[in-house]
């Protein structure tokens, strides 16, 4: 983990705290939209030279390794997608050996995402990464659609509460509970997970969402449904986050089809502390840095433009 | 490419590592060859691709974001052929991407990331004394002119076979020297399928080495046709990426040793590595 000085990504002209944190920008990555290490693959030492966001999110993390859902897994919508994935990951084991030194490695403080399915499992992996300074907060997916069990304890308000309950003693590490849009209530969920000790709400996450296949007409995706993102559910987005943002005290992580530096400052003006870019990185890897430097012209007017912070 | 432009390549040379931004190129020309349209462009910033690469691309203008209608994702396209500062794409109209990416004219403003994946492995001990066989179907005969251009230039022995559905289509052939062709309405060429030419010259003399690119069924037949006499086989596959670079997960393909995505390990695959060609919503 590093400070706000070290970062490579675009700006450091709106520092941010955030639980204790410091970034040189609200710009962040939703989970399980950037693979960092894949990243450096595809662009090589350069990829980390120029880091677009100001902390990152790694992709949901479980304890044992996901294949992941049957393809096919993507449907492009009207200004958004649908995406059907299924949390592959190589489990807690593996993360710890092969990702985690990777990814401390980054030039920004580092975000991980866990989900179990129980609430044991998640007091597991929570306890595994307790320990871990290379660890900057933990992110508890509750709320992905994919996945039969991630709905449950996200939906409602005491499910999520005993979650949290159980979780909190394990770690003195920032605690983020990404809220699921598919409840009946978002913001009585955001207010249990606030009394039971939340550091941070996130969301939103996507919307559970279908398609089918135009030639057979069965289900298009190997998952059957799959969670809506991209600028399609921006109207939603906003609309949960001033709901819940006057409903909690905690810093909320705003997402959900932010593609301009103005989709992120409605979502700050809205009572977010952070921002997050997701399915807009699929349209090009920077775009969390182009976020972040339109939001500093719009925000800082005075900043000189074009002033990059360099680690 | 451009004498500035310092490639690095990775994965045994099979990789140039790309810019890790978009970048805004020109539309050069647009030339017509039957269905297909050539898109040439300016890419004075660019790395040389290696042959088998894709790019990803969206229209400067009228691609998502404005009117909110689709496109909305970049679509990924095979490099075509790439000159010192020049990139060229192979289009077919089949789908609200390509039919923007079509209407391009010389001047307009195209996004480009890339180069992408890995590409075909041309190292002289793949060829080791074999014959390359080039074996393409309809627009996925694109990354065998790039492909040709480097065999060639390395006086390697090389033999393109491409089919095509009707004579419309094979008007392609011509972006590709020397090529044989079939046609499934036999309007041009052999009337029937490119395999019957691929199994013709394996009859003819097994010792090869088979490059492919084109539709799944035509693909997972080269497969089990080079499967069946060992004959080694590289295979360029298709899937829906939304990103190109890993991030999104979406274009898993299944093979023997588990999923893999192709926009990070292909998209050209070693075909023993797949127990079938026919991925799961690939040709749609």
């Amino acid at each position: 983990m590093t400070s706000a000085a070290a970062s490579g990504s675009a700006t450091a002209a709106l520092p941010t705290r955030f639980c204790g944190i410091e970034l040189a920008h609200p710009i962040v990555n939703g989970s399980g939209t950037f693979d960092a290490i894949a990243a450096q693959r595809a662009f090589g030492p350069a990829l980390v030279e120029q880091f677009p966001f100001a902390a990152f999110v790694s992709k949901t993390v479980t304890l044992a390794p996901r294949e992941g859902n049957p393809p096919p897994r993507l449907w492009e919508l009207p200004a958004g997608l649908i995406n059907s994935i299924g949390l592959p990951n190589k489990g807690l084991a593996g993360y710890l050996t092969h990702d985690l030194p990777e990814l401390a490695a980054l030039p920004v403080p580092l975000i991980v995402n866990v989900m179990g399915f129980t609430r044991d499992e998640v007091a597991e992996l929570v306890s595994a990464f307790a320990e871990r300074d290379e660890v900057a907060a933990l992110e508890l997916n509750v709320s992905c659609p994919n996945v039969e069990t991630g709905l449950i304890m996200g939906a409602d308000p005491a499910e999520t509460a005993l979650l949290v309950e159980r979780v909190r003693p394990l770690t003195d590490k920032p605690l983020i509970v990404k809220l699921t849009p598919n409840a009946t209530d978002p913001g009585a969920v955001a207010v249990a997970a606030e009394a039971a000790g939340a550091d941070a709400l996130s969301l939103i996450n996507t919307i559970r969402g279908m398609a089918l296949d135009p030639r057979t007409h069965e289900p298009w995706l190997g998952g059957t449904t799959g969670g809506v993102s991209g600028a399609t559910v921006r109207a939603v987005a906003l609309a949960q986050v001033y709901d819940v943002a006057g409903r909690v005290s905690i810093p909320l992580v705003a997402m959900g089809g932010v593609q301009r530096g103005r989709d992120a400052d409605d979502l700050l003006r809205a009572g977010a502390t952070l921002v997050a870019v997701g399915t807009e990185s699929f349209r090009d890897p920077l775009a969390g840095a182009r976020v972040a430097d339109e939001l500093t012209r719009i925000r800082r007017p005075d900043a000189r433009p074009g002033a990059r912070a360099r680690g | 490419m451009s004498a500035g432009a310092l490639a690095v390549t990775t994965d045994d040379g099979r990789r140039t590592l790309a810019p890790p931004g978009r970048r805004r190129v020109t539309v050069l020309a647009r030339q017509q060859f039957g269905a297909y349209a050539v898109l040439r462009c300016a890419d004075p910033g660019g790395p040389p691709p290696r042959p088998g690469q894709f790019a990803m691309l969206a229209t400067a203008e009228r691609w998502g974001g404005g009117d909110g209608e689709r496109p909305f994702l970049p679509r990924a396209f095979s490099v075509l052929r790439a000159r010192p500062g020049e990139l060229e794409f192979l289009l077919e109209d089949v789908g609200p991407g390509t039919a923007r990416l079509a209407e391009l004219e010389p001047g307009d403003g195209l996004w480009v990331l890339g180069p992408l994946g890995i590409g075909f492995s041309v190292a002289a001990s793949e060829l080791a004394g074999r014959r390359a066989l080039l074996v393409g179907g309809g627009v996925g005969i694109a990354p065998l002119a790039i492909l040709q251009d480097e065999l060639v230039a390395s006086d390697a022995a090389v033999t393109a076979l491409l089919g095509f559905r009707d004579g419309l289509h094979a008007a392609g052939a011509a972006l590709l020297r020397d090529a044989r062709i079939a046609t499934d309405d036999g309007s041009a060429g052999h009337a029937g399928l490119v395999t019957d030419l691929l199994t013709a010259e394996l009859d003819r003399d097994q010792a090869a080495i088979v490059y492919a690119c084109g539709p799944p069924p035509m693909l997972e037949a080269v497969r089990a046709l080079c499967a069946g006499r060992a004959v080694p086989a590289q295979l360029a596959l298709e899937s829906g990426m939304a990103c190109g670079f890993g991030a999104c997960f979406g274009c898993v393909v299944p093979t023997r040793s588990g999923y893999v995505r192709l926009c990070l390990d292909g998209p050209v695959l070693d075909a023993d590595r797949l127990e079938t060609a026919l991925t799961p919503g690939a040709g749609h």
